[in-house]
């Protein structure tokens, strides 16, 4: 089984800050990880590749430090790396990502499973992962928590809804987005690590990807982001005082008169 | 095509088990604003079988409802809903297309964004129109809530946009609206389906449903162990509430996943919300925040959760709680 997982180096924090004077992030001073959701789909691909042979190609679109986000793949059980780097591709949005990522597992060609995590940590969108499927025209399940069965070309899986779980199958190859319930990932292995330096992480750009510069990074993208802010939040709520039972009678009663109870 | 082929503003009515989701009449109520800023027409646009209450939809702001009623659409088989949804608005052209940013719509949208193709924005919690340049501003969270992105796709056509349930009321039915219901043939000949549901598996274990509660009460870090989720069941049954909790807590295994609210779980707006031992980061407020009363309990007074809160007590919640219960029970 040859799993590709798609992964995204993110800040490591959610708690930025927006510079006042240029309106942008302040990224100086974070350190970036690979995206935690991401984390769950690396493992899930290890996890496959153990019982069924095969190997683990992660795949990561970013600048040219990203290239670490995929050396710690390779630290925790990916066998190669690719990153899709090119100072063309800056400024994307979804959809200007999905289209290189998926030029990318064209170029790739054999594959069965692509894994993605559900979302990123900076942009909460979930699009990648059925974005790739729609424009590879490929099957897609969104947000599996088990792998139920995976043999002789198809995939068996556990998706969560609402109010607990659907059942879907699946043809290969498929795209899937995994939650954090589906496993529980492992720490880096000492051999991981030594391969994690040693590995040569090929980096494809517009050339080797023959991309359509009109359907890449910001020029090609559909999206906009036109400000950002910090929402504030002030308190305007009352704070009760003295003993504890003080307090909760307080609140009865203020419950009661607007009505709640 | 240029963008002034497009017209009209389109709500994705999202069904399970032939009923209409609360989430499309909140969209809708929103929709009709949209709608009229454009001086447009809205339209709801309904896949399934044997739906029931469809005229609901105008009563929430519908111009009209494009119906499709077959069989194959049932149980939301997605590659179905995929395919009709892009052909319908390739023949159609609407200018803007809303839906639930629900496990479905958030699988559902994108694709169809990437086949049309356009751009696509997740979770808005603000939605507003620019009408001279007829544009639609999306106001999203990122970074869990930290910081919000005001997002327009100014050239292509149709602007999308997913909106999580409970962010927008759903305003009052007005049973005397007049809309038009166009019912669209399936063809599933047409369609190609791969993926195959197979069964549906139940979770909620409670009988209050957390999304549609009145009154929730919610735990988190603050109550140290599972079994202490005993004390919210009390004090939830006491006021006939449903129990939510924070991510941290269902991280720990103290409550099931689909009782969990934020950022990665549910969106919720219940008229009274009480958080027991709950900081209040960004990424559980984001989930509550609409609620009409919010009473935090919290030892921590400097906990972020008092800036959101209505009424506060600031104590330990081993004490309080219980307290609270018996003064309840004793009404």
């Amino acid at each position: 089984m040859n799993v590709v997982v798609c992964l995204k180096q993110v800040p490591g924090t959610t708690q930025v800050k927006i510079d006042p004077q240029t309106n942008t992030l302040i990224r100086q001073g974070i350190e970036n990880i690979i995206n935690p959701f991401d984390t769950y789909a690396i493992e899930e691909g290890v996890r496959l590749r153990e019982r069924t042979g095969g190997k683990v190609t992660a795949i990561s679109m970013g600048p040219p430090q990203a290239e670490t986000a995929l050396r710690e793949a390779i630290s925790l059980g990916a066998d190669e790396g690719i990153l899709l780097s090119d100072p063309t591709f800056a400024g994307a949005d979804t959809w200007t990502t999905s289209y290189t990522i998926s030029a990318a597992l064209r170029k790739l060609g054999q594959y069965d499973l692509v894994i993605c995590g559900r979302q990123t940590l900076d942009g909460d969108t979930g699009h990648v992962g059925p974005q790739l499927a729609e424009m590879l025209a490929l099957p897609f399940i969104a947000y599996v928590s088990q792998i139920e069965e995976i043999a002789d070309g198809s995939l068996r899986v556990q998706r969560m809804v609402e109010d607990g779980y659907e059942v879907v199958e699946s043809p290969l190859p498929a795209v899937i987005t995994v939650v954090k319930e589906i496993n529980m990932p492992r720490l880096p292995s000492l051999r991981g690590i030594a391969r994690s330096k040693s590995a040569t992480i090929p980096v494809w750009g517009a050339k080797e990807l023959n991309t359509d510069p009109g359907r890449v990074g910001l020029a090609g993208s559909f999206t906009r982001v036109i400000r950002i802010f910090s929402p504030q939040r002030v308190c305007q709520g009352e704070i009760f005082q003295g003993e504890a039972e003080e307090q909760v009678d307080c609140l009865v009663n203020r419950l009661k008169d607007d009505g709640f109870i | 095509m240029s963008s002034e082929h497009y017209r009209g503003v389109w709500v994705f009515a999202e069904q399970r088990d032939g009923k209409i989701k609360g989430v499309a009449c909140e969209l809708l109520a929103k929709g009709r604003e949209l709608a009229d800023a454009l001086q447009t027409e809205l339209s709801a646009v309904c896949f399934g079988h044997g739906i029931g209450e469809v005229e609901q939809l105008i009563a929430h702001g519908a111009d009209r409802v494009y119906l499709v009623d077959s069989p194959a659409l049932a149980n939301n088989q997605e590659d179905l809903l995929t395919q009709q949804l892009i052909e319908m608005i390739q023949q159609h052209r609407p200018e803007i297309v809303l839906a639930g940013a629900t496990a479905l719509g958030r699988a559902l949208t994108p694709r169809v964004a990437a086949a049309l193709p356009t751009g696509l924005s997740a979770d808005c919690i603000d939605l507003e129109i620019d009408a001279e340049k007829r544009l639609l501003l999306q106001t999203k969270p990122t970074f869990g809530g930290n910081i919000m992105a005001i997002i327009t796709c100014p050239k292509a056509r149709p602007q999308m946009a997913t909106v999580r349930p409970h962010v927008f009321s759903r305003g009052e039915p007005d049973s005397s609206r007049k809309g038009e219901i166009v019912k669209l043939d399936f063809n599933r000949e047409r369609m190609t389906s791969r993926t195959k549901l197979l069964d549906f598996v139940a979770e909620i274990t409670e009988t209050v449903r957390i999304e549609e509660a009145d009154v929730i009460v919610a735990g988190g870090r603050g109550l140290e162990k599972a079994e202490n989720f005993e004390m919210l069941d009390e004090l939830a049954s006491v006021m006939g509430a449903a129990v939510g909790a924070t991510r941290a807590a269902v991280d720990e295994g103290w409550t099931a996943y689909s009782h969990q609210i934020g950022q990665t779980g549910k969106t919720v707006c219940p008229r009274l919300y009480i958080a027991v031992g709950i900081s209040g980061a960004l990424q559980h407020v984001v989930g509550m925040q609409t609620s009409e009363c919010i009473v935090a309990i919290n030892e921590d007074p400097n906990a972020p959760i008092f800036e959101v809160a209505t009424y506060g007590i600031v104590g330990d919640l081993f004490q309080v709680v219980p307290m609270l219960t018996e003064k309840l029970k004793k009404r």
